[in-house]
Parts: structure tokens; C-alpha cells; sequence
């Protein structure tokens, strides 16, 4: 029951990710952080088998900024979700493959535009204006439907966020201890402050 | 004598290590000097030819990990393969204990690579010698270390490698101090670099590091403003030489000859 959300607007692209570190049904870690910063402009957010998340975020971390000191350059956000789509892919067909499901928001520092990347643990990848995975797809996916439009500004994004997880504070039977979220501009990446204390009643 | 593997000859000198010294002396001169809390590079850059694009022909300057830089002396296609490695290591140990490599380490490891191409049969030394610089993670002291083909490493205050680098080395011996700050830095390298490279700030290359911080490479038109004040400060030294010598007669002629063709 992790919680991955990516929201993307006029020139950001929002992530949340749940703080709850889980195994079973214990709450190991309430203060988690399940976002890996890959380069300047792109952040990946991950979900999935305990382990294998931030063992394949970290590979890819590395692998990433070996490319850039190797070659003199930034990879873009399309290039790096193509390069972790093609890791996932390889390791899918190995004998033990990673389960692991991400977000990837980057900003193109040419163009500066902002980019949100759906890949699963079977290597899929889509280009997406927002984005979920686990359980929060079925209870904002329709939210964001309804509510998103392309250039909204930072304010709008945040408070469609918030929509999103009132709905999963909402109707989630687990607490999830709240989400983590960060910003991804033409700047970098940075954290936001977010109100998770909020108390939402159910109907 | 020309044998492919590296050996001993009966004196216990091993050629291959020793050629491979040559070529670095052969190669073109590269100086680091340390200052209080920064770090420079500084290299001699070959004069590009008319049709040479020098925005993308590589470096004498290469940067290992954020906080750790390298210049070398010697053969460049050589040193490509060295540099691989060492990134490759750095970003490997980022990976496996979660910390960036220390300067020493990273030194220590591309000396490590450099002598085991001195004992291994059908391979041939490395034909260069590296300066290594940086900042260890949350450290602000700065660090300079030496490699050579050899898989000798050391620690310097300021030292230069390459050609001219003992004229370099002994200009910098002279002028070095202690805790100077960035200005001091940039401009003792800057200016032990133009002993020996005649045709000034087109042929200079300087890079900078600072505590924390990635590599700055100083832009061109900055290093030529270097230039030309270290430049002017010498023609005022040697006016003020020149009123000096009037007084006296012939005996000054000659340590003026002596004292500004530094080098050969």
C-alpha cells in the first residue's frame, strides 16, 4: 500500500511519495524517503519488493552520473527513462528480475519542459501529464482526470495534490504516514513543506 | 632491450617504466597548487590548428566525481582509459558504501591500476603521470596527490608534471606559501604555468575547486587578465631592475641575460 503520485504542470513536475516504510503489516519507518535524485533536472520516485527499490534506484543513480562525467553531458529526462526502462527490461528477463515500479519527473534543460515518466515492474513506460502507482491509482486517477490540466502553476498543482491524498486519507484502510513531496523545476529538485496533519473525515 | 614484456634489466631498472616516463616528460605541463581552502589546476593547452573545433576536443582536465579532479602529463589516448577507470571506480564506491570516494583514495586506486600495467606480460605501463584534487565528502581541507607510471603516488603542496615541470616545480618551490587564499592560488598558478608556456592565455587551461563544490573552470577572458597583470608586474620589475643597473654598469648586463631565459 505505498503511494506514488507525479503531477506535472506548466514548468514543474510534482512527486509524492508515502513515508511509510512497511513489511508485513508493521510500519517500520515512518519518515522514509522513496525518491532518488538521478541527475540536476530528473527525481525517481519508486515502489515495490523491499530491497530491491533502492538497490536498482542506487544502480541507476551511479549509472547515471557515470554517463554524465563520461561524456560531458546531462542526460535528458527522455533518455533517462528510456536507459531505466531498458535496465528493467534486461533485469526482467534475467533469473531474478527487479519488482520494482517508478516515477520519473525531470524538467529538459533545453526546452524546459516538464516531463513525467509511468514505468512498471514489467518494463512498461509512458509519457504521462500525471501519474500513480498501487492503490492511489484507483482513488485519484479519476481526481486528476476531472481536475488536471497542463499549465497549472505550482499553487494549483499542490492543491490538486492535496485533493488526491485527502481522497486516500479518505479511503485507504492503512495509514500510510503521509507523503513526502518534492518539486522538480528548470532550478532542480527540491523538497516542498505539506500539510499531512490535515484530518479528513470519511463519509 | 626490445622486449614486449616488462622486465628487469641486470641494474634492476625496468625500461618500459622508464620510456613511459619519458613520454610524460614529453607531454605538456601541468601544475596544482594548493591554497588555504581551494585547490587549482592549471595545464598547458596545445595551440589548436586553423580548422580545429576547440570547444569539443577533450581536456588535459577531467573530472573523476563532483569533487574530484584530474589533470594529467603525457599520452592522451592513454590517459582516456585511466580516467575511465577511475570514474568508474568512484561512482562503483558511491554504490557500494554509500560515500564518495576520498581524494587519497581515488589516488591511490588510479596508482594502483598504473602499477599493475608495470608487472602484467603483453601490456605496457601507462604514459602518464596524473595530478589528483579535490575535497574529501564534508572536508574543507585541500588535497593534492601525484601519480606516476611507475604506481608511485604522493601528496604535494603545489607540484607540476610534465614538460618544463622541474623549471615549474623550482619556480613554484620559490613562490609557495602557506594558506594563500583563491586570488593567490589562481595567480601563483597562473603565473608559474608562463614560465614555461611562451604564447600566454590562449594556451592556459585553469580549473578550480573549492570545498563542496563542483569543478569551476576559469573562462578564458579571466585567465587573460591574469596574464596581463602578472605580465605588467614583471615589466615593472625589470624597469625597476633597469634603473637600478644604470648606476652601476657592464656586471648588471649579465645577470639580466641570466636571470629571464628561465627556461631551454
Amino acid at each position: 500500500m505505498e503511494v506514488l503520485l507525479g503531477i506535472t504542470g506548466k514548468d514543474f513536475v510534482l512527486v509524492a511519495a508515502s513515508k511509510a516504510a512497511m513489511r508485513g503489516p508493521t510500519i517500520l519507518k515512518a519518515e522514509d524517503d522513496k525518491t532518488r535524485q538521478l541527475n540536476k533536472h530528473s527525481l525517481m520516485a519508486f515502489s515495490g519488493e523491499a530491497g530491491d527499490t533502492v538497490q536498482f534506484a542506487e544502480y541507476i543513480q551511479a549509472n547515471i552520473q557515470l554517463y554524465t562525467m563520461r561524456n560531458d553531458t546531462e542526460l535528458g529526462p527522455n533518455a533517462v527513462a528510456n536507459f531505466v526502462r531498458g535496465e528493467l527490461a534486461r533485469s526482467l528477463r534475467s533469473r531474478s528480475p527487479y519488482t520494482v515500479n517508478l516515477l520519473l519527473a525531470g524538467v529538459d534543460g533545453i526546452t524546459q519542459k516538464p516531463h513525467l515518466y509511468w514505468i512498471d515492474y514489467l518494463a512498461s513506460l509512458a509519457p504521462v501529464p500525471y501519474a500513480a502507482h498501487g492503490y492511489a491509482q484507483y482513488y485519484c486517477l479519476s481526481t486528476l482526470d476531472k481536475h488536471h490540466h497542463p499549465d497549472i502553476s505550482l499553487e494549483e498543482g499542490l492543491k490538486l495534490l492535496e485533493m488526491c491524498t485527502d481522497e486516500l486519507k479518505r479511503r485507504l484502510p492503512i495509514d500510510y504516514k503521509g507523503v513526502l513531496v518534492k518539486v522538480v523545476t528548470k532550478d532542480g529538485v527540491r523538497e516542498v513543506d505539506f500539510d499531512n496533519d490535515k484530518i479528513v473525515k470519511s463519509a | 632491450m626490445h622486449s614486449t614484456f616488462t622486465t628487469y634489466d641486470p641494474d634492476g631498472h625496468v625500461f618500459q617504466v622508464e620510456y613511459a616516463m619519458e613520454a610524460v616528460k614529453r607531454g605538456t605541463c601541468a601544475v596544482g597548487v594548493k591554497g588555504k581552502d581551494v585547490v587549482v589546476l592549471g595545464c598547458e593547452k596545445r595551440s589548436a590548428l586553423k580548422l580545429q573545433d576547440t570547444r569539443i576536443t577533450p581536456s588535459k582536465i577531467a573530472v573523476l566525481d563532483n569533487h574530484a579532479v584530474l589533470a594529467f602529463a603525457g599520452l592522451n589516448a592513454d590517459a582516456r582509459i585511466l580516467i575511465d577507470k577511475a570514474r568508474l571506480e568512484a561512482q562503483s564506491h558511491r554504490l557500494t558504501v554509500e560515500d564518495p570516494v576520498t581524494i587519497e583514495y581515488i589516488t591511490k586506486y588510479i596508482a594502483g591500476v598504473q602499477q599493475r600495467y608495470t608487472q602484467s606480460g603483453g601490456v605496457r605501463p601507462f604514459g602518464i603521470s596524473t595530478l589528483v584534487v579535490g575535497f574529501d565528502p564534508n572536508d574543507k581541507v585541500p588535497r593534492l596527490y601525484q601519480t606516476e607510471p611507475s604506481g608511485i603516488y604522493s601528496a604535494w603542496k603545489a607540484n607540476a608534471i610534465g614538460r618544463s615541470s622541474k623549471t615549474v616545480r623550482e619556480f613554484l618551490e620559490r613562490n609557495h606559501e602557506d594558506d594563500m587564499d583563491r586570488e593567490q592560488t589562481i595567480q601563483l598558478t597562473i603565473k608559474s604555468l608562463l614560465e614555461v608556456v611562451q604564447t600566454g592565455a590562449k594556451n592556459i587551461e585553469v580549473a578550480i575547486m573549492s570545498p563542496g563544490q563542483t569543478i569551476e573552470m576559469l573562462p578564458e577572458d579571466q585567465i587573460e587578465a591574469y596574464v596581463k597583470s602578472i605580465e605588467t608586474e614583471k615589466q615593472e620589475e625589470a624597469a625597476k631592475k633597469k634603473t637600478a643597473r644604470t648606476s652601476t654598469t657592464t656586471a648588471a648586463i649579465l645577470t639580466r641575460g641570466g636571470g629571464e631565459s628561465g627556461d631551454a
